[in-house]
């Protein structure tokens, strides 16, 4: 129904879309220049989530991000579920499918949050096997998220980027590399996030997330921190974005802001700051 | 099963409606949803979101607790119905509800 | 080396009695609770959030602070069955009939279901009212056996209590009190709204029998009334653009 002349995102500023923003969005978006959805609040039959996606998806493109498959599930993939994405993407023809390396769903229960999975070769046969299954469905490659963690499994037997390298390679997936929640994991199980960026595959990355964290402490005082996405994006993760940049090139930037959703101005003003943050990686 | 009466009457009934209902109006209404309050909508009714955030809001504590919060409901005093008594506010507890996890 | 299962890591987030799962740490050989609680805080509250944004009728009539209270055992004995968040909650006026701190409030679980079915309204499928000209039309003695087909967001909900009335004393302060006599609702979308509108129990009949198939006369017999609620009842489908189609026999 919609015409390919969006078949990528630009690596430009983006923002997660949200029904409150829809006026301000039409009228003047600026620096922003295209938006995300979750893909399961777009899976009613009708109504007005569905046209404004129709209306929005004839001005900006579109990245539609799943966060309810359940990809790093015990038990196979929902075909209802899969058969619900493939609809999706195959109506609106989005330039980007995300989805998260995690699970949700055990035994038919879904639990509304993004759980932490072993690193190991099992869970990794595992994840290249729903991933090869869910690519089949939606018909094109997809990009999977790094978590943000909060604990450590002590079966694990590589790190995450490895785990993650070996998932792109293995299923020729991209990577949507989220600055923020690689902050976060890092600061929570005390590992050096440079590190960690130097160690990723940049050649995969296909998005960029940024969101704001809380400030917590466990019982120990170690700081704990929250992937709230519910305030500004913290200093030392747009220091870390800059590092990330240096060694990616410019790629599509997306300012999340999920909870205490704010006054557009104040979003605008985040996307600003990405902008500026591609600037000097930007080709003349 | 229905007579010639109860024909007339039903006839003469959806002709008065649709006489009196501006079938015009509902459509003028869809359009003015479509193009202005979908800008400054009213979206309660959509229901609850998914979320890829976590919350620091802390929520998860045991299962005990007291139900005395009578004074946050609303008044609604109801006359006596026929089937109901008279239907009353929340009654305030003050102690721990039985959970079943 | 243990593994941690799914199942044990579901089960723990679920039940804040049960300690996290084992093989679980910091990273570093540091205490893992506050590291798990943070994901069972997230599912907590995340669910218990979708309950109160989910049935804002009944927030409003016991107020936020309640309706989080009774949320939490629900959302852990009835986590989601899908991952489509708009449409969790279909249990949850059955269990606040069970729940005994709100008995006295018999019209509790009506007043869910009827944030339930405002709800599904929303998000049905859009639909194009019947042409004016096509009704006009027709001529009136085909009129009582039309069957009529109806937009996908309608919903029909009936209830002993006069639910309407109630639905809007908790939306609007000014509204009159609710008065003694059972209202059965009909949910009708014109454009994107769902509109709650009270139905009388005859009409509330007639409206039932429609939506199972019966013809207008057929309908109207069902209530054994008059014509005047019948009058109003289509009037009001009219109006709200809910008629989509009729099938008349030749």
């Amino acid at each position: 129904m919609f015409d390919h002349s969006h078949p990528r995102l630009p690596a430009a500023p983006g923002v997660g879309y949200k029904a409150r923003h829809y006026a301000q969005i039409m009228a003047d978006p600026a620096p922003v220049r295209w938006l995300e959805i979750h893909a399961e609040n777009y899976m009613g039959a009708g109504g007005r989530p569905l046209a404004q996606l129709r209306h929005l998806a004839e001005r900006f493109p579109v990245s539609v991000h799943g966060v309810g498959l359940s990809i790093g599930g015990e038990g196979p993939l929902d075909p209802a579920h899969l058969d619900r994405l493939r609809q999706l993407c195959d109506w609106l023809q989005p330039a980007s499918f995300s989805e998260h390396l995690a699970w949700s769903t055990h035994d038919s229960a879904f639990l509304n949050d993004l759980l932490p999975l072993p690193y190991t070769g099992e869970t990794l046969a595992r994840v290249c096997r729903h991933i090869d299954q869910l690519q089949e469905a939606v018909g094109r490659p997809m990009l999977l998220e790094n978590p943000s963690s909060y604990l450590a499994f002590e079966e694990s037997e590589m790190p995450e980027t490895e785990f993650l390298r070996e998932v792109a390679r293995r299923t020729g997936c991209g990577l949507l590399l989220d600055v923020n929640n690689v902050f976060v994991s890092a600061v929570n199980l005390g590992l050096d996030p440079l590190a960690y960026v130097g160690d990723f595959p940049m050649a995969a990355v296909g998005e960029i997330h940024l969101g704001g964290h809380d400030e917590e402490e466990d019982e120990a005082g170690r700081p704990l921190l929250i992937d709230s996405h519910g305030r500004e994006v913290a200093d030392p993760v747009w220091a870390l974005l800059e590092a990330v940049l240096a060694l990616s090139g410019p790629r599509p930037l997306l300012i999340e802001w999920d909870n205490d959703v704010p006054d557009w101005p104040v979003l605008a003003t985040q996307a600003r700051r990405a902008e500026a943050a591609l600037a000097p990686v930007q080709p003349s | 099963m229905s007579n010639t009466r109860n024909i007339v009457a039903v006839a003469g009934a959806f002709a008065a409606a649709l006489a009196a209902s501006s079938v015009a109006h509902a459509q003028a209404a869809q359009e003015k949803c479509y193009g202005v309050s979908m800008a400054g909508e009213n979206d309660c009714a959509a229901g609850p979101g998914t979320t890829c955030a976590g919350t620091s809001t802390v929520d998860y504590q045991g299962n005990a607790w007291t139900f005395v919060d009578a004074g946050t409901c609303m008044e609604i005093e109801l006359p006596k119905m026929d089937d109901h008594a008279r239907m009353g506010s929340l009654e305030p507890l003050d102690r721990d509800l039985p959970m079943d996890g | 080396m243990t593994r941690v299962l799914q199942a044990g890591f579901r089960a723990a987030l679920l039940d804040p009695a049960l300690p996290p799962p084992e093989a679980l740490g910091d990273g570093r050989g540091g205490p893992v609770g506050r590291r798990f609680d943070v994901y069972r805080n997230n599912v907590a509250a995340s669910l218990t959030e979708a309950v109160l944004e989910g049935f804002p009728t009944v927030a409003r009539l016991i107020g936020e602070t309640n309706l989080r209270r009774i949320a939490l055992p629900f959302v852990r004995a009835h986590p989601p069955r899908d991952p489509r968040m708009f449409r969790y909650g279909d249990a949850f006026p059955d269990f606040l009939a069970g729940f005994a701190p709100v008995a006295q409030m018999g019209y509790l679980p009506d007043a869910a279901r009827l944030d339930l079915a405002l709800r599904s309204s929303y998000h049905a499928a859009d639909a194009t009212p019947v042409a004016p000209d096509r009704l006009a039309a027709l001529p009136q003695e085909a009129l009582p056996l039309a069957r009529l087909r109806f937009a996908p967001a309608l919903r029909l909900l009936p209830s002993a209590w006069p639910l309407h009335d109630i639905w809007r004393k908790a939306h609007e302060a000014e509204a009159p009190a609710p008065r003694p006599q059972a209202q059965d609702v009909l949910i009708s979308r014109p454009g994107y709204d769902p509109r709650p509108d009270p139905l009388s129990k005859p009409q509330g009949l007639m409206m039932r029998a429609l939506l199972d198939g019966a013809n207008v006369s057929e309908a109207h017999a069902a209530s054994d009334g008059d014509e005047a609620p019948l009058t109003d009842l289509l009037g009001l489908l009219l109006a709200r653009g809910a008629i989509t189609d009729l099938e008349v026999p030749r």
